[in-house]
């Protein structure tokens, strides 16, 4: 179809949409009301019963907890399915030797000295960061999904310092391969642990503790833990994928992929 | 304004449809994609938002403060997991679509090849 058909038929179909959204709009819940029955049911669930500070923290990790190991899966499952989509063609190489890449880098633009200074200065900070934000996610906002997108993207300063090759070679020593295994791992083992101790799947079998302290929530924390690991290591195996796409392979012809910045 | 918020959610909807149907590059595509799905971080908020409501976290609020409604905040963090894996996804399809035809633009992939 034409671009201007496609257009055509989008223009009566958005209309129509746009029609029937606002008709349901004028009559959905008002906007700010107090009546929130399920939501009230589950903030006192996680303040009285698991003593869990952060109520988001007790839906997502307890009290469905199953829904997260999904959501983990469909992580998981996605970086598996980019691994797969971008590994490499039999046509394709490595591009070269560290050090060629390392002069090769030095054409296309220098990095200063500060840049790189400042991205070794901010790696220890943002891990920390990450580590903080995992470990009080059941105190504080945050939790094991937002500490391993932190955790993966401190890795990433010694990219932006310039350091590919160390970066690389973290990325194919296969650490991460076994740690985003293991995070995945972890989680259902505590499933199975719970399910071994009361026969539900994912019942938390720790005491609950004080509401507020860092050993509180149950399991909680320890779902955060492999979450976190699994989420770290996923982003940084996903990014991977794509740096190798720009940075390392070369088409047939010898050429470096065009757009590859360097 | 009651509305104001909902109006919102099916604007962003319908814009990042818009993009999706007019688009001319694959990465386009996928940021529009991007654009319709925050369209249900907005409608999610929207839902669970209470006049006057804090955010539900009890680590500095007294216990029995009106707090918005936490279970579709909880579902709002599941909606943004699930729409990066997708970007990823979506963008190495886009990556092998231009090693294979040479092209992101949609309309010059005409045939199917292997």
């Amino acid at each position: 179809m034409s671009r201007r058909g496609r257009l055509a038929v989008f223009s009566v179909a958005g209309l129509g949409l746009a029609v029937l959204l606002v008709a349901a709009f004028l009559d959905a819940r008002p906007f700010g009301t107090a009546f929130h029955p399920l939501g009230d049911a589950s903030v006192r669930a996680s303040l009285l019963e698991r003593a869990t500070a952060n109520t988001v923290a007790s839906i997502t990790f307890d009290q469905r907890g199953l829904d997260t190991m999904g959501e983990e899966f469909i992580l998981f499952a996605a970086v598996l399915g980019a691994a797969v989509l971008l590994r490499r063609d039999r046509e394709e190489r490595e591009a070269a030797a560290p050090d060629e890449r390392r002069e090769g880098r030095g054409q296309v633009g220098h990095m200063p000295e500060v840049i790189r200074l400042a991205g070794y200065l901010v790696l220890p900070f943002v891990v920390v960061v990450g580590i903080y934000v995992v470990a009080h996610g059941h105190l504080t906002p945050g939790g094991g999904f937002q500490g391993g997108v932190i955790l993966a993207t401190g890795l990433h300063l010694v990219y932006l310092a310039g350091d590919y090759p160390a970066l690389r070679w973290l990325q194919t020593n296969r650490i991460f391969e076994v740690s985003e295994a293991a995070g995945a791992a972890g989680y259902v083992l505590l499933g199975l642990a719970g399910l071994a101790a009361t026969g539900a799947f994912l019942y938390n079998v720790m005491p609950y503790g004080q509401l507020g302290q860092l050993a509180s929530a149950g399991t909680v924390p320890l779902l955060n833990a492999a979450v976190g690991i699994e989420v770290g290591s996923g982003v940084v195996l996903l990014l991977a994928e794509f740096l190798e796409q720009t940075l390392v392979l070369r088409e047939p012809g010898g050429n470096r992929r065009a757009g590859a910045g360097g | 304004m009651n509305l104001l918020p909902y109006l919102v959610t099916g604007w962003l909807f319908l814009a990042g449809l818009y993009g999706v149907v007019s688009s001319t590059n694959l990465i386009h595509t996928v940021v529009s994609l991007s654009v319709v799905q925050s369209a249900t971080y907005v409608l999610l908020l929207t839902v669970g938002f209470r006049t006057g409501g804090t955010a539900p976290v009890f680590a500095d609020i007294p216990l029995g403060t009106a707090v918005v409604d936490p279970l579709v905040q909880a579902l709002a963090s599941t909606d943004v997991v699930v729409g990066a894996t997708v970007s990823a996804l979506l963008l190495s399809l886009a990556i092998q679509v231009h090693k294979r035809s040479g092209t992101l633009n949609p309309d010059e992939l005409r045939s199917l090849s292997g």
